[in-house]
């Protein structure tokens, strides 16, 4: 089933970027081929958003140019913006194709979620200004959104990795303005990891569990955006570099 | 509890399997060159001297960790009593408060053992607060309401002392370890008193009158300077849960004091 979905979806991929060579010929693209690209979870309106509103440049272009976050402080908010995006791209999937079943408890909690993350996500991008990174194409192709497991599952790997790397990037920023608002942030990052868990794994030790909570230290994992941006790759279509990025201090 | 391998773990879990686990593998890694061999060297060095050698610590930064010991005491002290306590846990969630009670002695001792001889003592700590929470260790409900109360200002707590680590990374970013933990914790609680994970507003949701100062600022929709009010169409309640808002370190103390004899 999930092989077959998956199939199928490459194939709308192809077909679709075969004929989306131009703002042009994508804004002909059928309405009924969208709606299929939707049901089969390919597509969600941030990839929509990102072709349609990326400075007008035509989609191979912009599909085959890679990203750079950038230097200081501006690479280090650039790089939670991508993550924010991804973030918010995956929960308005997740609340415009629900999985079979989803209850209204766990709508709740994932619109709640998605809200949330288009909140940061739109700060990062109105404080970042003419600085900030375009609208990244996502890539959800090994998800599958009408299976809970799959949903929640990819939840809380996006959540823990979200807490890790606001973890780990504290100590890049140097404007301690930004410092506050990463660590306003990453604490509701903290609570919905812990949420999704919960949802997975429920009343039991998996909201702070021992494999994401040294049980020797009490410390939840701190990562480099390195080592985020590689564990984030399978879902980014489009090339993100950190080149100029501060290096950690281990 | 062995200092020098609790504070290489948190530092570099793999890296101390890496170093410690079987003797060939430390061969393997003595003929490391390039950046994990930087990173032995580095990690060797901070064993020595930020941690090892308490008396380096400025006292800014002393100042802000005895701070956040004694909250640690208060809620390692909280949960081994509450643990302890006879039918007060449930059984189908007895294995969340040994976490969070778990992750709280870890605390403590990491704390303490950064600090070493320049840790403040525990203080006497009256977890009814003078009797407003009278039967917080007979009542499963109240116990909850105060639990939720020390996680929320947990995370307010560690939040607002951020920018005064800026000057010692290693240090800032445990701090931002044991913070995230904190919220974890606090939105597990929140969500076995079926309360949102999150914070609305300033509402202290269920909890009675005395815990508002936990609560009051986080209304707050302005943030790196940009008023998100009607961002994206997004309700108030979704912009303010979106982000958590600090406390200083005399609003905790205010609302520790409640829980500290005198």
């Amino acid at each position: 089933m999930d092989k077959t979905l998956n199939t199928n979806v490459e194939a709308i991929n192809l077909e679709q970027e075969a004929r989306l060579t131009s703002r042009r010929s994508f804004v002909k693209l059928s309405s009924a081929a969208v709606l299929t690209a939707f049901a089969f979870g390919a597509l969600n309106p941030e990839t929509l958003s990102a072709k349609t509103a990326f400075h007008g440049l035509p989609i191979d272009d912009e599909k085959s140019k890679s990203v750079d976050l950038g230097k200081g402080d501006t690479g280090v908010l650039n790089y939670a913006y991508a993550l924010e995006q991804l973030e918010a791209a995956f929960y308005t999937q997740v609340i415009s194709t629900p999985f079979a079943q989803m209850t209204s408890a766990e709508r709740a909690i994932l619109t709640d979620i998605r809200d949330h993350e288009i909140a940061h996500r739109d700060l990062f991008k109105t404080a970042l200004g003419k600085k900030a990174i375009p609208a990244l194409q996502v890539n959800f192709t090994t998800i599958n959104f009408n299976s809970r497991d799959s949903v929640l599952g990819t939840a809380k790997t996006f959540e823990d990795l979200g807490v890790a790397a606001y973890n780990g990037a504290g100590q890049l920023l140097k404007d301690v303005n930004f410092l506050l608002l990463a660590g306003k942030i990453v604490s509701v990052e903290a609570r919905h990891a812990a949420i999704i868990r919960d949802l997975i794994s429920p009343m039991s030790a998996s909201f702070a569990g021992d494999d994401v909570t040294d049980p020797a230290t009490g410390l939840d994992k701190a990562l480099t955006p390195a080592q985020v941006l590689s564990a984030a790759a399978p879902f980014i279509r489009t090339p993100v570099t950190a080149k100029k990025l501060p290096t950690p201090k281990r | 509890m062995n200092i020098g391998k609790t504070i290489l773990e948190h530092l570099d879990p793999d890296l101390v399997g890496t170093m410690t686990s079987k003797p060939e593998n430390i061969t393997k890694a003595n003929n490391l060159t390039g950046a994990l061999a930087t990173t032995i060297i580095s990690t060797g060095a901070l064993a020595g001297t930020t941690f090892g050698q308490d008396k380096k610590l400025p006292g800014k930064i002393v100042d802000v960790l005895n701070f956040a010991l004694t909250l640690e005491y208060l809620e390692d002290e909280f949960y081994r009593t509450a643990l302890g306590s006879s039918g007060l846990i449930p059984r189908t969630t007895y294995a969340v408060f040994q976490q969070i009670g778990k992750h709280e002695t870890a605390h403590v001792a990491l704390l303490k053992s950064v600090l070493g001889s320049r840790a403040v003592p525990k203080p006497n700590f009256d977890f009814t607060a003078g009797g407003a929470f009278g039967d917080v260790f007979r009542n499963y409900q109240t116990f909850l309401a105060v639990s939720q109360a020390f996680e929320d200002t947990g995370v307010r707590a560690y939040k607002g002392q951020a920018g005064n680590l800026q000057d010692n990374a290693k240090i800032l970013t445990v701090a931002l370890q044991i913070h995230s933990v904190e919220a974890r914790h606090a939105a597990e609680v929140r969500r076995l008193r079926n309360e949102k994970g999150w914070i609305s507003g300033d509402s202290r949701g269920t909890l009675p009158a005395p815990t508002q100062a936990i609560y009051n600022g986080e209304g707050n929709v302005t943030q790196g300077g940009v008023n998100l009010a009607g961002l994206a169409g997004l309700s108030n309640d979704a912009i303010t849960e979106a982000f958590d808002e600090p406390l200083t370190k005399e609003q905790v103390l205010a609302i520790a004091k409640l829980f500290i004899r005198a």
